[in-house]
Order: C-alpha cells, then structure tokens, then sequence
C-alpha cells in the first residue's frame, strides 16, 4: 500500500468501505517511516506496539459499528502535546523521560474519535525556534530539500507530511510555529482563533498566544480534525463557548461575494522576490475565482516582532519555571540547598534558546522594566488587534506571505538569533491579535521550494479562511 | 523620645471549600502525603487552572461581613519565586485588582473602649505544599497546594501587641460566624506575617518596618510582637537604627532572627495570569451572595444585651460562638426564660463543650430540649437538683425533658398530703432539731428541710415544704 501522500478523506473512505483495515494502513505508515524517516528525522519517537494496539480497537469499533471520519486514521502529535502513557519531551533534555500522566484535551477527543496516535513529531525545545534545529536530540530535515530546515517550531509534523510519512500531524502556533513549517515544507497548516481548541494539556510556551492547530495534505483535511479538536472545554477557562459550526460545509468551490485585503505591509522589501511574485499569483487566481481583492491597511503590524517577543518571552519565562527536578523530569543533584539544585538541573536540562528566552522574559517582568516593556508591549497589542477589526470590517479575509523566504538552509540563521526570529515578521500578528489564520502552498519557486499563501481571517472566522484556502488549492491543483 | 509602636497584619485564612482552588482535588489535612493531587496542582507540563467558584463566593462574603467594597471587577496575577513547596513556581495570587478594598474590624480595647483596625485590602489566591526535611533529604507534600487562601491586609492601624491580639480573635469570631473558614490554627488554617515598626510619637511618618515571619498562634503574634517592640526600642534609644528585613520568630527561644534583608528581597514579577479570565461580578450577584450573611458577633452581643436583659458580659460569651449564640436563642424561643437560659448555658452547656472539646451542635442536648427543661422548673414541675440530672441525661443519651423527667421519676412532689406525711415524720425524727428551732435556731430548720428532701429522694417542692415545716413548728 502506497500510503505517501495519503490524505484523511482517502484514508476515510478507504477505511469506511472495506478496502482496508486501520491495522494494515498504520502498519503500512510505520513502514513507510522506519523506511524514510532515517533521512528525515521527523519522528522524534514512535511506539509501534502503541500504534498498532490503537489500530486494532479502531478495527474492533468500526466492527461493532462505530463510524468517524477519522476512525482509524493515524495521526502523528507534535512532542510538546500529552498523551497519557508516551513521552512528552518538548525536544527538551530537562524532561528525558518523561511519561505523560494524562491526556490533552484535543487527544481524548481525538481519541475517542478513534484517531490512531502513530509517533512524536521533532520540534524546536519548547517550541522556540522557527527551523526545528533547537530540538535537543535529533535535526528534522526539509523534504523537498534535505539541506534545508522544514521550519519551525512544529517543523517534525510539517516534514512528516511532506516525506509522506504522516497522513495528518497536530502542531502548536504560538507566533507561526504551525504555518512557517507549513510554508516551508508545502503543506497545510492552521492556528484556529485563540480559544477555539482546548490548551489543556499543551505544555504552554506563551499562554496567551497558543493555539494548537491541524496540519494536513489538503485544506479539506484540516477542517475534518479542526472538526473534532475545537470547541469549548471546562478544563481551559479561555476555551471560547461558541458552537463549533460544520467546517466542511464552508468548502465550496468558488469565492464569488468575497472581499479579501491585501495588507501593504506584508509586501514589504526583505520580501523575497520569488515568494512576492507567488502570492501576487495567488491573488490573481484568487480574483479569477471571483473573489474581490482590496487593498487595506495594518499600520502597526512593524511592531509585532518587538510585541511578540516581550510577551511570548515574558509567559515563557513563568511558564517553564516548573521545569526545576522537584517532581518530574531530570534532575541534576549536585548543589547543597534547593536553589543550586535548580540552578545545575536548569543549566544542563535547558538549551540556548530556552535559556536566552527565560533571561528575557524574566527581564522585561522585572521591577521597574515591566511598564516599560510589558506593559507597553501589551497596549501596542491592542492597536494590532485593532487594525485587523478595522480591517475586517470591509474584508472577509486577508491574503499575505507566510513567511518572507522559502525555507532557508541548515545552520543559515542559527547564529542570528535576530534574523531567525524576523521569519515569524508576517505569522506572530495573528497570535497578537487572537485571531485565525491559514497557509496553503501557493505557487512555488524556480527551484521547486514550496511558498506558502496566508489566509487571515477574523475571530471565528475559520469558515471563511478555510473556504478560500481550499478554493484555491483546488484551482492550484488543476493548473498544475 | 517617646516611641509609639504601628502594626500592620497579612492574614492568611484557607477558605473552607470542598475542593480546591484550581482543580477538583478535595481539600484535606492530615491525609496521607501527596494523596490529594492532580497534574494542575502538581504544576504538570500542560495542565491549566480552572476558577473555583465557592472560593470567590466565600471571600466576598468575607468581604461584607468586614465592610469591604466588592470589586465589580478583579483579575488574577502571576507571583513568581522559585521554592520546592511551589508547584509551578509561581503562585496564582491577585496583585493589583483584588477582590475586596477598604473595611475595617472594631476591637475591644483593654479600657473598653472601642477601636476600628482598618483594613487595605482582602485578595484571593493559592497556597503552597508543605516541606519536611528529615536529616539527609527532604521531602515536599502537596496536598496542601492549591487550596484556596485569603489574604486580608490592614493598614498599620494597630498600636499595640494587645491589639494585634484582640484584632486576631476577633477577625477570627467573625470569620467563624461567616463560615468562611475553619480558622483551625493548628491545621494551619490561619497563619500571619506581621509588619512592625517604631516612630517618634506623634510622627505622621512610619519607622523602618520589620516583617515577622513564622507567627502560627496569636500568642506567637503577641509575643514576638513584644519582643520586637522591646528590640527596637532598645536600639532607637541607643540611637541606633533598625534594619529593614525579615524577621523570624523562634517560639521556642522567645526571640526574632534576621532571615533575610531588604537587599535579597524578592521580585516577584507579577503580571496577570493568561490562563484565567477576569474575576466580573455584577451587583445582583454580589446581593445573592450577601443575602445570607449572619449578623456580625458584635452586632449580636449588643443585641443580645438589649433584647434578652442579659448582663453584658454574658450576651459576649453566648455571642461569642455562632452556634452557641443560635443555640441559645433557639432554647429561649422554645420556651425558656433567657435569664435561666442564659445561666444554664453559661454554666453547665459551656463546661460540656470545654470538657469534652465537642462543639454545641455536636451534644445530644438540642436546643428544645433546654428551652422545654427551663420551662419545666419555671413550672415547678421539677426542682433544680432534679432538672440537673435531667441536664445530664440530655446532654448524654439526648431526649425530650419530660420523658428523661418521668424515666427519672424526678416529678416534683407538690401534693400536700403526701408532704405532710413527710414533714410530720421528720419532726416526729428529729426532736432535737426541732427543740433548737424552737430555742431561736433558724438553721435548724434547713437541716429539718434536708431531711424532708431526703425522704422525697429530692423530689419535695422546697417552697412548700418551707412553708409547711414553718407552719407546724410555730404551732
Ligand atoms: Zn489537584
């Protein structure tokens, strides 16, 4: 069974009509994984006997007459989401070991719609990166080109899909973690507005800013597990109360009676020509499909780097002050009092980055700093909130770059932390704001690098974005 | 120069809530370690805090009965400081929106004369687990963590050890009387930190303060405060100055210790806590809420005083415990005087409870019960040595009086006739006695009386009795 590029609705149908049984299509994905994934490195673990254990119940209920859309389906989780009984390492050292003692929200509703949990998808510590090479133990490769990183942070769930070895990933957006990987390794990828999925059991990052979204093959696929992820959960007080509408049914085939904005600060210059000259293809095609294109404007979107960085640093630096050995995870015991033993496990379980980001955020909370960088920070959130309502006010969506480049290649921003975090300049706004967002692959470039298309919508606005990302990825499809 | 000392309070109270305040753990103390807990408690990679509605009910209740205002508005922050006690290190607590502002507590100083402590603020937030070190290694229990805890802060509005100690017990009866909070001290139920300073007196500005730390009885409070005050007078009169710090109190060496100085003190970076959305409570909500709150203790004893014609000093004891206080008003509505009642409270009900350490609504003996049994010897149906024992019963096995009064046989014996038998057989015994009686000997008759309620086995009506003995002996 050639399972590479498999989609959920293929496996679906496949799986609804007999054609095969859930513990011959994992089985088929493991092997397509112990076969690619040496080269790739997507995987950060996986539990066959676990997989293969899931597959069986999944037969056993389709058996007794269950029926899901994702019955059966094997999904691959990025390494920072728990499920009771596997790992949960964050590409973090500090939590080797670990064992997950419940499940996240979105996993026991996933589970219960009998979805198969394959493997962990490699991802930056914590999710702090943009090219998945601050994982602690392994380097995830971009499969279109293994030279290249497949972003990040979830840049493990964005080349399993794109090395055919996953049929659909989870991944967090905490600043575009979901859709740079997306853009990079040409998949889909969504950050559902803040609230709408569950955090719980999210090992938070940046509370406020988190999101966990789908990451697929098709536009179609992502509305089917949004499907079952979103909705409100008692465990998460931010969770937003809203029903969850059918997202299949906003997939029609055309945009006529849309208006989507085109914010002139995203075609900016640092933006890469190729990529430019894909999205203004995009919008062409987007226009043909009838939709009306306008140009609007985001006056403060200059400041989200300055914003994103002071308050996703800020909640990071209280976030990961549990990581201290006193009740899981390693522990490094030299030290004669507390404090030193946190100092020694926090110094060798934390990398680079990790560290860099807590010394920054814990600065810009300190006294006489907070009003200065915080609070300020947070004010200026505000008006990026508003330019989007305002901007949504005469728009249903808005149609920028994903990231300014095609991924980059290997080791090309690790020694700049600077240039590294610029790559997040047209994602970390949607997190700011609360709002949804959408990359699918738009035209790529000369040397075949996938270019991702962002679809901006507003607050619960998923049915829209996801309604103009599949129109045009079906229109993509045909051309090509 | 004369110094005047200037106290200021944070009090810590546990909310008396059946889980707590984050997760559905239950609150408990004295199970076994690390037994009530769960991933959000135990700060797990992922787990999120979900408001407990009861805790922000009790504290605005809290809140009313202190003459607070009620926030229409409140959020939660993040305080971090790294501590093995600490779960997340950090603590969910409230820093600059807390739920109560203002209000204020009326003590009883030792002249009589009444004083308002004022209170700044009362926010809500999370307690920490408990560390135990045993020699080598240590060990953390989290049981206690994330139970709901209520900080209230006044203002350095109290002068004196004295009144810090009244301040306590008294914040104490009215947190008791409002439910709130068990305020078991041995439980750590209640626990305080205390700011002290000294200034010139009549100085509008405030000394260098200390903070007192380790205060787990309000005779500790008082002690240390002591204590304190005697050190930095001491220094202030050698023209030294006090150091700002904390400051440990050793029960058992009677003395403060500088724990730590203004210097390493923490920064606790606070800023507002992503993962809970804003406390908002509208008007009506707050009204419900304040719709069963008690009368204040004070308010009761003034009542009390007026209402029942009840010496001052007993409307404060009854007053002083809400269920003694509802016991003794349900026992006068069922019938007994309050005078009587009042006297059989203070006497026998309290001795029960401080001898056997239950509380009021733990006796067999309802309140019924002693309003009929105060009715009964208002009645003359029984007499005091006779009612005792039904007293005890009551308090005992429980029961009505007039069933315990018959199963006694304790019915006062008011028939004349049978009296007579008696009082005639006692003179007929006791020549000598009534030879003294008729010499001028007043007492005789008490012994001649004693003999009477000998032969009724304690039953005999003592005024008749009198009344009968005197008649045949002045024949
Ligand atoms: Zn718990």
């Amino acid at each position: 069974m050639d399972i590479s590029g498999l989609t959920i609705r293929q496996a679906s149908d496949m799986l609804s009509s007999g054609a095969c049984s859930a513990f011959a299509l994992t089985t088929a994905l493991l092997q397509r994984i112990a076969d690619v994934d040496a080269s790739i490195r997507a995987y950060a673990s996986v539990d066959t006997a676990f997989a293969l254990e899931q597959a069986r119940a999944a037969d056993d209920a389709r058996a007794k007459g269950k029926s899901s859309p994702l019955l059966g389906v094997p999904i691959g989780v990025k390494d920072l989401l728990n499920v009771e009984g596997q790992p949960c390492t964050c590409s973090s050292k500090i939590l080797k070991g670990y064992t997950a003692p419940y499940d996240a929200t979105v996993i026991a509703r996933l589970r219960d719609a009998g979805a198969v949990f394959v493997g962990r998808t490699n991802m930056d510590e914590f999710a702090m990166g943009s090219s998945t090479e601050n994982s602690a133990y392994q380097v995830t490769r971009n499969p279109v080109d293994v030279d290249r990183v497949p972003g990040g942070s979830s840049g493990g769930s964005a080349a399993a899909l794109a090395a055919g070895e996953a049929v659909a990933t989870l991944g967090t957006d905490t600043g575009g973690s979901i859709r740079q990987p997306a853009a990079f390794c040409g998949c889909v990828g969504m950050k559902p507005t803040y609230g709408r999925v569950s955090r719980y059991g999210l090992t938070a990052f940046a509370s406020s800013l988190d999101q966990i979204g789908p990451m697929t093959h098709t536009v179609e696929d992502a509305a089917i597990l949004l499907q079952v992820m979103a909705g409100q959960d008692v465990m998460d007080s931010t969770s937003l109360s809203a029903a969850v509408p059918d997202y299949t049914q906003a997939l029609q085939g055309d945009l006529r009676g849309m208006r989507l904005g085109l914010p002139k600060e995203y075609f900016v210059d640092g933006l890469d020509d190729e990529v430019r000259a894909s999205i203004l293809q995009a919008v062409e095609t987007c226009r043909d499909l009838g939709a009306e294109i306008v140009d609007v404007s985001l006056p403060h979107t200059e400041y989200s780097i300055a914003v994103y960085y002071i308050i996703a640093t800020a909640e990071a630096s209280a976030n990961l002050a549990r990581f201290d050995g006193v009740r899981y995870g390693q522990r490094v015991t030299s030290g004669r009092d507390p404090v030193e033993m946190y100092g020694a496990t926090r110094e060798a379980g934390f990398g680079a980055e990790v560290k860099r980001r807590i010394i920054l955020g814990t600065y810009v909370l300190s006294s006489g700093y907070y009003d200065a960088y915080y609070l300020r920070a947070q004010k200026v959130r505000r008006l990026i909130l508003n330019d989007f309502e305002k901007a949504f006010a005469s728009c249903d969506a808005l149609l920028t770059p994903t990231t300014p480049t095609p991924a980059f290649r290997m080791g090309e921003n690790t020694g700049d932390p600077l240039k590294m975090y610029l790559s997040d300049v047209f994602t970390a706004t949607a997190n700011l704001a609360g709002i949804c967002a959408l990359s699918v692959p738009s035209y790529e470039t000369a040397a075949g690098l996938p270019v991702g298309l962002q679809i901006l919508g507003p607050a619960l606005g998923e049915e829209q974005i996801l309604r103009v990302g599949h129109a045009f990825e079906q229109r993509r499809k045909v051309e090509a | 120069m004369a110094y005047e000392t200037t106290i200021g309070l944070e009090v810590h109270v546990q909310l008396k809530t059946r889980t707590k305040m984050f997760c559905g753990c239950a609150t408990g103390y004295g199970e076994a370690p690390n037994s009530l807990v769960c991933p959000v408690c135990l700060g797990y990679p992922g787990a999120m805090p979900v408001m407990n509605r009861e805790a922000i009910r009790l504290t605005v209740v809290s809140g009313l009965m202190l003459g607070c205002e009620i926030a229409r508005w409140s959020k939660f922050d993040r305080k971090s400081y790294f501590y093995p006690d600490m779960p997340k290190n950090y603590q969910i607590s409230q820093y600059d929106k807390p739920l109560c502002l203002g209000g204020g507590v009326s003590i009883d100083l030792e002249d009589g004369s009444e004083k308002t402590i004022g209170l700044t603020r009362i926010h809500l937030e999370e307690d920490v687990g408990k560390n135990t070190h045993f020699g080598s290694s240590s060990g953390v229990d989290f049981n206690r963590a994330g139970h709901p805890l209520m900080e209230i802060v006044t203002e350095p509005d109290i002068a004196s050890p004295h009144e810090a100690y009244a301040f306590l017990q008294t914040l104490k009866q009215i947190l008791l009387y409002a439910g709130v909070s068990d305020c078991n001290l041995e439980e750590g139920n209640m626990r305080c930190d205390v700011n002290v300073s000294m200034r010139p007196v009549g100085s509008p500005e405030l000394g260098t303060k200390a903070e007192l730390k380790n205060l787990n009885t309000f005779k500790g409070v008082f002690h240390a405060l002591e204590y304190e005050q005697q050190r930095q007078s001491a220094l202030l009169a050698r023209g030294e100055c006090v150091v700002q710090e904390t400051r440990r109190w050793d029960p058992e060496r009677g003395e403060t210790s500088s724990m730590r100085t203004k210097e390493d003190a923490h920064d606790y970076r606070y800023f507002p806590e992503p993962d809970l959305l804003p406390v908002v409570l509208d008007a009506s909500q707050i009204s419900v809420w304040g719709e069963d709150l008690p009368e204040a203790p004070r308010a009761r004893r003034s009542r009390f005083a007026q209402e029942y014609d009840i010496p001052a000093y007993d409307a404060g004891v009854l007053s002083a415990d809400r269920d003694v206080a509802d016991f003794f008003e349900k026992a006068v509505s069922a019938g007994g005087s309050a005078k009587a009642v009042s006297n059989w409270i203070m006497t026998d009900v309290l001795r029960v409870l401080s001898e056997t350490g239950r509380r009021v609504s733990d006796l067999p003996l309802t309140a019924d019960a002693l309003g009929g049994l105060t009715k009964l010897v208002e009645d003359g149906a029984v007499n005091m040595t006779g009612a005792k024992k039904i007293f005890s019963v009551l308090v005992e096995e429980g029961g009505t009086p007039s069933k315990v009064l018959d199963d006694l046989g304790l019915a006062q014996v008011s028939d004349t006739e049978a009296l007579e038998r008696m009082v005639d057989e006692a003179i007929a015994a006791n020549p000598k006695s009534v030879a003294d009686y008729r010499s001028g000997k007043a007492a005789a008759a008490q012994f001649l009386m004693g003999q009477v309620m000998r032969l009724s086995r304690g039953k005999a009506n003592p005024p008749i009795v009198l009344e009968m003995l005197k008649q045949k002996l002045d024949q």
